[in-house]
């Protein structure tokens, strides 16, 4: 940079090649082309991306529901959606009043979406809001597995507040609306390796077979911190705390509490088990 | 280094200079994606994706970047290079880039890629420092790859996940070996590699800092 060819060449140009490197305009004008190229790159490249990582993240979100519910152990399939499309009815339930709503396209229904909107959507009182989410859609989606006709498994969308971020799932029960089949989540932020265990198959194992309601019908899950002790009562609704991530399993503890509760499923749930015995 | 040719530039960083087992730089994420052969590519592919484009752009501007905010320069590219790959993993890659969470993120933090941005880039033209930036992204993949087999093979008893040895789980003979999936695994194996290195290329070995003196008493 030490030419000084600088009168040869003309105008701006000129001025910038005998500038020299670590003058303040010289370093403000680097610095601010740099951000603005790596940012059009960055922005570029995501807006780009977009519709298929959204179109990744609705395919892994099918997967998991259908991991939930055992299906995908079952069928051996490669093809998520097929089986998806196949096995699983989506209906849409009216939280409070815990009946189904007829929609013209249950599939479409987005209960995220729904849950920020002020007209759709139920601010959580405060006291009554464990899993710590402020806010929840009115209308929910509902996942039924049918086999010959009858309901063989039902699939809610569950999500609470674990450590650091709202961890969303599925939890899936048999037709007895209390026996989990499953435990899923398709979306967190937790620590790999602590609280990311919630993802660990083997972990998940554990609350197949538990029950979420005890015999008067009202909800009871939880996770307990370190090993349940099988000889206590209650033992069937309770699962093994993960070690080092004890946040995060209250976090599911009360995820749990709350969406299988009466602000949550629960006017739902009744009303399916009453069904199913009547 | 200063009058080495392309071939040295290259081939230097796999075995004579390498990233890992010499300089001992990009440790971490050496033990976090390994266990699995296709992560460990993954991230292979990942590194040397920043590190080229990286040492490209970097030697491309570097006679006009202010000395000052060099670091800060370096920084801004390589994140960005960093989250299009990420991007682009998560387009074309969702479950491996579910795998990897955020150890590819972490690249932006690989002492390897920062490294060579301002050991090498600052100094010499485009074509050198992409020469040297596949160099040394071999050099660091050469590592991976092998602690990646190591780890996957003893731990899980596959390759690419294709058995080799079957699992006793599976009704095989092969009792999988734990400690092969935890991470200390991957800090035994590099150690191993080195000392394999260092064994076949003896100038490796670094002069000790101090001898130790065989005690006598007559001298007190």
């Amino acid at each position: 940079m030490s030419e000084k060819q600088a009168q040869s060449s003309t105008g701006l140009l000129a001025k910038w090649r005998s500038m020299p490197n670590d003058s303040a305009a010289k370093m403000l004008v680097v610095t601010v082309s740099l951000c603005f190229v790596c940012s059009v790159i960055v922005s570029g490249v995501a807006i780009t991306l977009r519709p298929m990582q959204v179109a990744n993240k609705a395919l892994e979100k099918n997967r998991v529901i259908l991991e939930s519910a055992g299906l995908l152990d079952e069928e051996k399939t490669e093809d998520i959606q097929t089986l998806f499309d196949e096995r699983v009815e989506v209906r849409v339930v009216d939280l409070g009043s815990g009946e189904y709503v007829d929609i013209s396209n249950p599939k479409t229904h987005d209960q995220r979406k729904a849950s920020k909107d002020p007209t759709r959507n139920y601010p959580i009182p405060n006291e009554r809001d464990v899993a710590n989410i402020k806010r929840r859609a009115q209308q929910a989606s509902v996942y039924l597995v049918r086999r010959e006709g009858k309901l063989q498994n039902l699939i809610i969308p569950v999500h609470g507040y674990g450590l650091w971020s709202t961890m969303y799932g599925f939890l899936a029960l048999e037709s007895d609306i209390k026996t989990v089949t499953g435990l899923s989540f398709y979306e967190h932020a937790e620590t790999p390796g602590l609280g990311g265990e919630i993802d660990n198959p083997k972990w998940r194992a554990r609350w197949v077979g538990k029950f979420s309601h005890d015999e008067q019908g009202s909800p009871r899950l939880e996770v307990v911190k370190g090993r349940v002790d099988d000889s206590r009562d209650g033992a069937v609704h309770q699962v093994d705390g993960i070690a080092g991530a004890t946040l995060t399993s209250v976090g599911v503890s009360n995820m749990m509490r709350y969406w299988l509760g009466d602000n949550g499923f629960g006017p739902y749930l009744a009303k399916l088990r009453a069904n199913s015995e009547g | 280094m200063a009058s080495s040719g392309p071939k040295q530039v290259l081939y230097d960083p796999v075995f004579d200079n390498n990233p890992i087992t010499l300089q001992m730089l990009g440790i971490c994420s050496a033990l976090a994606v390994t266990t699995r052969m296709d992560t460990a590519l993954t991230m292979c592919v990942a590194v040397i994706a920043v590190l080229v484009l990286s040492n490209a752009s970097i030697s491309l501007i570097r006679n006009h970047i202010p000395t000052n905010v060099r670091i800060i320069i370096h920084m801004t590219i390589i994140a960005s290079l960093v989250i299009v790959v990420d991007e682009m993993l998560k387009a074309y890659a969702y479950d491996i880039s579910k795998r990897m969470s955020v150890f590819v993120g972490l690249i932006i933090t690989n002492c390897i890629v920062l490294g060579r941005a301002e050991a090498f880039a600052m100094k010499y033209g485009v074509g050198m420092s992409i020469l040297d930036a596949i160099g040394n992204a071999l050099g660091y993949s050469v590592i991976l790859i092998a602690v990646a087999f190591f780890r996957e093979l003893f731990g899980s008893g596959t390759i690419f996940g294709v058995t080799i040895l079957p699992l006793t789980t599976d009704g095989g003979w092969y009792n999988a070996n734990g400690l092969m999936l935890l991470a200390p695994s991957a800090f035994f194996i590099i150690g191993l590699l080195i000392w394999a290195l260092r064994a076949w290329k003896p100038e490796q070995v670094e002069k000790s800092e101090y001898k130790i003196q065989v005690h006598r008493m007559e001298a007190i």
